[in-house]
């Protein structure tokens, strides 16, 4: 299926593995990218802040570029780019007037978003899109004996009117239903749908990263071997910032977190080095082990 | 009629002994509430079980606890709706051989619990109202006759003002969680009240004094819990970001958290590069790159910077340079949108939803 593709900022800057994953991950499970590389940042949440008009400008221009294309529907790699944009869509969509009134800032570019447009997470589309029972059907090397916890964060999955999360839509189980189609396991653990705390890293640093502290030392008591997340804000503080949250949480922590397109790739039979996990500051050493033995096993 | 199981936490911090959880089943209606099947417990076997409550109609707010994971208040939940939730955000199925799920009964968090489900919300929740001076100063002169809000004012402050006190978003703050000074989502709202009220004489000294706070207005993490959590659909969340942005663009009020410098970074990154330039914002975050206050951050960051240089995260070009250009186009947006006169925003809890027939609950997009 074709998409049109919405990487997000943060993929192409502090983790670029993030990108260099999905960019590996994609013909394996026939998905086209489009990129919208003339697309502006969604704002994350701090341009609505500032001023609501732009931060649904912006993200109008972002949507009326993917109608552009031929792309079935909208995909990004990252929660947050998920939840601001849903949330200026939530506003787009309710109300004609307003969405006249924000397309006329885009005329002189010859743009118009029209209502409707679909834009999921790479997480949704896989089990929505693709399917979780096709996806097993392309596992190369099941994640056998890998516990992995998931992280699913904020913006993915509150609130829950507007990201669509229902009975017909569980959205808020569906990297538990990956990670066992993935053939791994899971472990709850009781971070598993808390705040990473990147927000306000800025702002309050320490109450920031005793949030990402504690979700890692949480996933280590319940002996995660690594923690799985859909979103790149998510994997700066909990793997880039993990050595200073060590330290204001006061104990070792060590845990490796995999971006999303990361732990697909593993199991569609990609090596952790092809997949960026080089670039983690926390060494995925238990992922890698893990590949490891399962190739000289295979062997 | 279903018969659903409840799991109750019982707890007395008086007696000594450790909390334990205590199960009941209850022969009532999907549609009839948490509340009334406690209640039902309370009559029929268990006259000790502590719960706070009193109307029955979602006004006075008493009877907030936490169900299957999630808070709310037990007289206005369902007992399907509380069956169907997980312990994540609205999945939980069944036990096998269990005809309905589980419904666990727990008091709200952040604040210490008195007896079973009831929390003491004086020692939180009232004592963080008190702080944000929830009253109206009025400005002078007062009239003789009624003191009137203009209609679009008062519309404006509508969705605070639904707020009961009940204390769910307290309960669920995970900003809180890790920082019990934090001002938090209902006095927050509260504070939005009166900063939305042109009567009010202080608007000024209200925005300084929570911007001024480290545990003011930038200390909310975004985790939405907030909004999910509010019965009246209060949105705490957006009443704080909209505290911030009258403090922010309307006061210029810079205060000491680096929340005015971030947020104005922020945009000015986007203008200049389209997509967000990481190591510009962190030193533009904390005043700019000369800054004393930068240079310590970027300091005790650089093992950080040097391992991210190392793995490859980064690479001194990506570091220094800006790869990213942002089109005209955009930069004429910023320009042009930033500049209007007046800012314009769109709130859906007054607004509605244009296409949906009255009393039907809003999709999320698919």
């Amino acid at each position: 299926m074709k998409v049109a593709y919405w990487p997000g900022c943060v993929s192409r800057g502090f983790t670029p593995e993030l990108h260099g994953s999905m960019a590996k991950v994609a013909p394996l499970l026939d998905i086209e990218l489009i990129e919208l590389d003339r697309a502006a940042c969604c704002g994350a949440g701090v341009i609505a802040e500032h001023n609501q008009e732009l931060a649904d400008t912006l993200n109008a221009r972002t949507f009326a570029l993917a109608q552009r294309t031929d792309g079935e529907l909208m995909m990004n790699i990252c929660s947050t780019c998920q939840g601001a944009q849903s949330e200026c869509q939530e506003r787009l969509d309710a109300n004609t007037d307003y969405r006249e009134y924000v397309n006329s800032n885009l005329s002189d570019e010859g743009l118009s978003y029209e209502k409707g447009l679909s834009n999921k997470n790479f997480l949704w589309l896989l089990v929505e899109n693709i399917g979780l029972d096709e996806l097993k059907q392309r596992v190369k090397r099941p994640l056998t004996d890998l516990r992995v916890g998931p992280f699913y964060g904020c913006y993915i999955v509150r609130p829950v009117d507007r990201l669509g999360v229902d009975e017909e839509h569980p959205r808020d189980r569906y990297l538990h239903w990956v990670i066992e189609a993935l053939g791994g396991t899971v472990i709850d653990y009781a971070g598993v749908y808390k705040c990473c705390g990147f927000p306000i890293i800025t702002m309050n640093k320490e109450a920031s990263l005793k949030q990402a502290g504690r979700h890692l030392g949480d996933a280590i008591d319940a002996e995660a071997d690594c923690l799985v997340v859909p979103c790149p804000l998510c994997h700066l503080n909990l793997d880039l910032q993990q050595p200073v949250a060590s330290k204001v949480v006061g104990r070792e922590l060590g845990m490796p977190v995999l971006h999303l397109p990361q732990l697909v790739g593993l199991a569609l039979g990609l090596s952790p080095k092809e997949l960026g996990m080089n670039k983690h500051i926390v060494r995925p050493t238990s992922v890698i082990d893990w590949s490891t033995s399962v190739v000289a096993g295979a062997a | 009629m279903p018969e659903y199981t409840l799991r109750i936490r019982r707890y007395d911090p008086q007696s000594g002994d450790a909390p334990r959880w205590d199960t009941h089943t209850v022969d009532l209606s999907p549609v009839q509430s948490v509340l009334d099947a406690i209640l039902k417990i309370k009559d029929d076997e268990d006259g000790s079980i502590g719960i706070r409550c009193s109307c029955q109609q979602a006004i006075c707010g008493s009877c907030g606890v936490r169900m299957n994971g999630k808070p709310g208040l037990a007289c206005n939940t369902h007992l399907d709706e509380a069956a169907q939730r997980g312990h994540g955000t609205g999945w939980n199925p069944p036990d096998e051989g269990q005809e309905a799920p589980v419904i666990t009964v727990e008091p709200m968090g952040n604040m210490p619990v008195i007896r079973d489900l009831i929390v003491d919300m004086d020692a939180v929740h009232w004592k963080k109202i008190q702080r944000v001076t929830p009253w109206l100063i009025n400005k002078e002169p007062v009239p003789e006759r009624e003191y009137i809000v203009p209609h679009e004012n008062m519309v404006d402050v509508t969705q605070t003002m639904a707020c009961i006190q009940c204390g769910a978003c307290v309960s669920d703050c995970l900003a809180m969680e890790v920082d019990p000074l934090f001002v938090g989502p209902a006095a927050l709202a509260k504070a939005y009240r009166f900063v939305g009220d042109p009567r009010d004489a202080d608007h000024r000294e209200r925005l300084n004094d929570l911007s001024e706070d480290p545990h003011g207005i930038y200390d909310c993490t975004h985790c939405f819990n907030c909004i999910d959590a509010c019965p009246k659909g209060v949105d705490p969340m957006s009443q704080i970001m909209r505290l911030r942005r009258v403090a922010g663009s309307d006061f210029d009020i810079k205060d000491r958290n680096n929340g005015y410098n971030h947020e104005h970074a922020f945009v000015k990154n986007i203008r200049k590069n389209g997509i967000l330039h990481e190591p510009d914002l962190l030193a533009d975050s904390y005043g700019g790159k000369l800054h004393p206050a930068a240079g310590k951050e970027l300091l005790s960051g650089l093992p950080t910077a040097v391992t991210g240089l190392l793995r490859g995260k980064m690479t001194p070009r990506t570091a220094l340079l800006h790869p990213h250009k942002a089109p005209p186009e955009v930069k004429k947006l910023f320009d042009t949108i930033d500049g209007k006169q007046q800012r314009y925003e769109l709130n859906l809890y007054v607004s509605g939803y244009e296409d949906e027939p009255e009393g039907t609950e809003t999709e999320g997009q698919s």
